[in-house]
């Protein structure tokens, strides 16, 4: 499985070799190579409660540093997510002409770092990966981007390296505090640090890492981010960016500093669930298509957030659940909007997509962001459905009135979703429709990329065990042992 | 006493200052009348055949041994250093030799050499008074070198400006040296440290550290003795500015760790530490802040590398108040591959800077377009110099760091420091960045001319980003290496 690492930076270096025309090939080649990969690995791993080394070499030997990666079960859901995701980042950047090379370069380059973040079982690496991942995206955004570009990729930028540096002060005092000299993260977890380092070093590492992750107040990176950014980046932002964050929350924050987590919790769930309102409520009141997708991507990363806060193995599953969901639902929602509509239409102002009859012209994209905007609210059978409700049922039992108040955010969600769905594509009974000119119809691989996000949505909505046979015994493994004794699970 | 011995041990500088009187001889005379290129390529080369020399007779012909009382000392990590010092000062001399700006060519290449048979002298001594020769060997040929530009009025402001900071920073030096010799009774540092080891702490010692600190501060130009660095580095001829920012840097840096590690010894981490470490931890926070954030508001990018450069100083000092061995590694580590992306970001704006005698940021635009190898090099330069993994400046810095909190886990004040220092690459990123969104995103209007520049340049500069590169993914390679011969001297 760790070839999908290699395949992406290679398929990376390949873009820049090729000539142009196969320039998208490539890509596309490297992407399906990667998800391929990740499947056949997951397989492969079959499921269980063991953390399975893939690779184990020293690397850097004065400071005990390890090439190490491994796979458990959420590795293995958030590869998938990874694979799916690149797959239609690719697809939906089909249209792009200006220096493509350079593009699909950076693009692959990003994918390579998230793969080697869900797979790095050293903290180093871990880290080493994570900004390999940050960096490509200030160029995507930069160059290719739209709306006050260069502003949203050097906000998002900043946000992301402030958050690193809180975790990299974090990691050092973790390294030294450990004392045994290594940053495997499983011995890491097994040190068992001292309460006061915890309860200093936990809150770092977390909010650092969930930064990236939207977490209010810290999010206000990601609306931008995602308005500026070209659409297959604002896929990959939503999709696998901001799970990188709340991986990394998961896996190095709580796992290392369970006692921490447990002093802090409160505090999380606190916000996590102020970013679920709060979210959906400017959401709601967004007149920007994309910001109103922006915003709902924030209300719903305070879904896994809250998941995490609650510290059992329904929320936790349930917010694992949500970060692939999420991945899947936004970057549809965003591939809606951004490709099939803006680059069409060229506005994303609501007041002036309502006229233009868009449901008549562009029958296929009413269709697909109906169900992607049905998914994203919740509707049963799509796996945003199971995903949140995991994580109210986890949050009921640890916070029952923020679950409650959680619960009252999906009803906002609810609400924006079926309004904005009515004003763009079914507004044709107040007579404002008027005749434009005839937009470019959808092309084919707008179209399989679309059909492939909404069935995996789909699919896992309506057989959700596909992954939670995979999520479940993950939270068992030696690696959350510290985790399970601090709660009692 | 073996003289043979003595002169053989010596090889490596006896070879340098051989070139360095064929270069003069070979300009004055043999090549009298050539053009300017055909002379540069001449001493150029002869320096590198020089230095090549020097690093191979260090590599092959060198035994462990001392002379003289520490005057010279051959142990694993002074010949590393050595080896370190002449490969830099090799690159920087390649680079030099397709830069137009003075017809002395001879006389240019052959003070490059002096400064560098200083730093040799220098590196391979455990003598107060030999580091402060090798130094001023160093500092009097820089000078020079720095207002060398004779068509430029502002190289000469530059090498002025340089000479009294200088100066006073030697005197400094000498200054607290004298003291320490007299408190000790000796010039050898292993013998100062055994002297000092049973002495408290006392005015007349305060003053020589004090003295020794502020002396390497302005060497090093660390806040506050750091006002000669933005001129410098924005005015000076582009090799002279790219030696005082990585050969020098190297040497400095090399003689004040082992100053305070070898000469005060234990001393320096027992009673001594009272007054140097707040003086270093105030002169860290300082170059830490004030280098960062005066560095936001440059134009001008080469005053931009130099209040880098100063904030660079700062994280130096940082790792200088670990303890010992993970202190002297970590610096040395930091250091070097410091100077090597140093080198390669000036190579980089030598390449674009014509004859104005500045360079903005404008002059970055569209670079991906105009030399798509200049570019991917300045990205890695850049973002090397940020702490970006998988980059050399990532793991220097981290190293620097983790050896500080290694030394002593709760202690607030390097926790401070450490934090303070993360927090603050990550400021720098905003300047580092905006460099490179000229070189990629920007682009420039019209058609777009390719950089031309000559075939050594683009492939040292091909050769540094790869090193750079190299010495992130794979830091054992040096690393190793580093540390055996750190345990060979600190014990």
């Amino acid at each position: 499985m760790e070839w999908t690492i290699y395949i992406s930076f290679l398929g990376a270096l390949g873009v820049l070799l090729v000539p142009e025309k196969f320039t998208r090939i490539t890509a596309l080649g490297a992407a399906v190579l990667g998800l391929i990969i990740g499947f056949n690995g997951a397989i492969e791993f079959g499921g269980g409660p063991v953390y399975q080394y893939l690779v184990r070499v020293s690397w850097i030997t004065s400071l005990g540093i390890d090439y190490s990666l491994a796979v458990d079960g959420i590795s293995v859901t958030m590869v998938l997510l990874t694979g799916l995701a690149a797959i239609a980042g690719v697809l939906f950047s089909w249209n792009i002409e200006r220096r493509i090379r350079e593009y699909f370069a950076f693009y692959l380059t990003l994918i390579g770092g998230v793969y080697g973040v869900f797979l790095s079982a050293d903290l180093f690496l871990l880290f080493v990966f994570y900004e390999i991942a940050i960096v490509p995206k200030y160029f995507l955004i930069a160059i290719w981007g739209s709306t006050r570009k260069e502003y949203g990729a050097m906000k998002l930028v900043l946000y992301s390296f402030v958050g690193s540096a809180l975790v990299l002060i974090g990691m050092i005092a973790a390294y030294v505090a450990a004392g045994t000299g290594t940053f495997d993260l499983q011995s890491l977890a097994a040190t068992g640090f001292s309460p006061t380092i915890q309860d200093w070093v936990f809150p770092l590492v977390f909010v650092g890492f969930a930064v990236l992750a939207g977490m209010w107040p810290f999010h206000t990176w990601a609306p931008t981010g995602h308005v500026a950014a070209p659409t297959a980046t604002s896929m990959l932002l939503a999709g696998v960016v901001m799970k990188l964050g709340a991986y990394g929350a998961l896996r190095v924050a709580m796992t290392l500093f369970p006692e921490g987590m447990l002093y802090w919790r409160d505090f999380i769930a606190v916000l996590a669930v102020i970013g679920i309102v709060y979210g959906a409520l400017v959401a709601w009141t967004q007149k920007d298509f994309k910001f109103v997708i922006g915003y709902s991507s924030v209300s719903h990363m305070g879904f896994v957030l809250l998941g995490l806060a609650t510290l059992n193995l329904v929320g936790l599953s349930g917010a694992v659940l949500q970060m692939f969901s999420h991945g899947i639902i936004a970057g549809l929602l965003f591939a809606v909007v951004g490709r099939m509509i803006y680059d069409r239409t060229h506005t994303r102002s609501l007041e002036e997509l309502r006229t233009m009859g868009l449901r008549a012209k562009l029958p296929f994209v009413a269709i697909a962001f109906t169900v992607a905007g049905l998914a994203s609210m919740g509707m049963p059978g799509f796996s945003g459905f199971v995903a949140e409700v995991m994580v109210i049922i986890g949050a009921w039992h640890s916070y029952p009135i923020l679950g409650i108040i959680a619960g009252a955010g999906i009803v906002i969600g609810v609400t924006y979703t079926l309004k904005t769905i009515q004003l763009v594509f079914y507004n044709d009974e107040d007579g404002s429709v008027t005749e434009g000119e005839e937009l470019p119809p959808i092309t084919i691989p707008e179209k399989v990329g679309a059909w492939m996000l909404m069935l995996t949505s789909l699919l896992v909505g309506l057989y959700p065990r596909v992954l939670l046979d995979w999520i479940d015994p993950a939270f068992q493994t030696p690696m959350f042992d510290g985790l399970g004794k601090a709660v009692g699970w | 006493m073996d003289y043979g011995l003595l002169f053989r041990s010596l090889g490596a500088e006896v070879i340098l200052t051989v070139t360095a009187l064929v270069v003069l001889l070979m300009d004055l005379k043999v090549l009298k009348g050539t053009p300017r290129i055909y002379r540069s390529m001449v001493a150029g080369g002869l320096l590198v055949i020089g230095c090549l020399g020097a690093v191979i007779h260090l590599n092959f012909f060198i035994e462990p041994a001392a002379f003289s009382d520490g005057m010279l000392v051959q142990n694993p990590l002074n010949l590393l250093v050595k080896k370190c010092i002449l490969f830099v000062s090799l690159l920087v001399g390649l680079l030099a030799m397709e830069v137009r700006f003075t017809r002395d060519v001879g006389e240019y290449y052959a003070l490059m050499i002096l400064a560098t048979i200083g730093m040799l002298l220098l590196a391979g001594t455990e003598n107060l008074l030999l580091i402060f020769i090798g130094l001023e060997l160093t500092s009097l040929s820089l000078y020079v070198l720095a207002a060398y530009d004779e068509r430029s009025k502002v190289s000469a402001e530059a090498g002025m400006k340089y000479f009294l900071f200088g100066g006073m920073s030697a005197a400094f030096l000498l200054f607290g040296m004298s003291y320490l010799y007299g408190m000790a009774g000796s010039l050898d540092l292993p013998q100062i440290a055994g002297v000092l080891a049973s002495k408290d702490a006392q005015p007349l010692l305060d003053v020589a550290v004090i003295m020794i600190v502020i002396g390497f501060g302005f060497k090093l130009a660390a806040v506050p003795f750091h006002f000669w660095a933005p001129d410098v580095y924005q005015a000076a001829p582009v090799p002279s500015a790219m030696w005082i920012g990585s050969v020098s840097k190297v040497g400095s840096v090399y003689a004040f760790a082992k100053i305070l590690i070898i000469g005060l010894g234990d001393f320096a981490w027992g009673p001594g530490a009272l007054v140097w470490g707040p003086m270093l931890v105030l002169m860290a926070v300082l170059s830490m802040v004030t280098g960062n954030f005066a560095a936001l508001a440059q134009t001008s990018v080469r005053r931009l590398v130099a209040y880098s450069a100063i904030a660079h100083a700062g994280y130096l000092l940082v790792g200088l108040l670990g303890g010992p061995v993970d202190a002297y590694a970590s610096v040395i580590f930091y250091v070097v591959t410091y100077a090597l992306t140093t080198i390669g970001l000036f190579a980089v704006i030598g390449a674009l800077q014509g004859k104005g005698p500045d360079l903005t940021f404008e002059d970055f635009r569209g670079l991906s377009r105009r030399s798509p190898l200049l570019a991917v090099s300045l990205f890695v330069f850049v973002l090397s110099l940020a702490g970006i993994p998988p980059l050399a400046g990532f793991f220097g810095k981290f190293y620097l760091f983790a050896a500080a909190l290694m030394s002593d886990p709760d202690n607030l004040q390097l926790i401070g420091l450490v934090v303070i220092g993360i927090l603050m690459s990550a400021v720098s990123l905003y300047y580092y960045v905006r460099l490179l969104k000229y070189a990629f995103v920007l682009e420039k209007e019209g058609a777009v001319l390719r950089i031309k520049s000559g075939f050594i340049g683009q492939s040292m500069i091909a050769l540094l980003a790869l090193c750079v590169v190299g010495l992130g993914c794979f830091p054992d390679l040096f690393m190793d290496r580093l540390i055996n011969a750190v345990l060979s001297v600190v014990w």
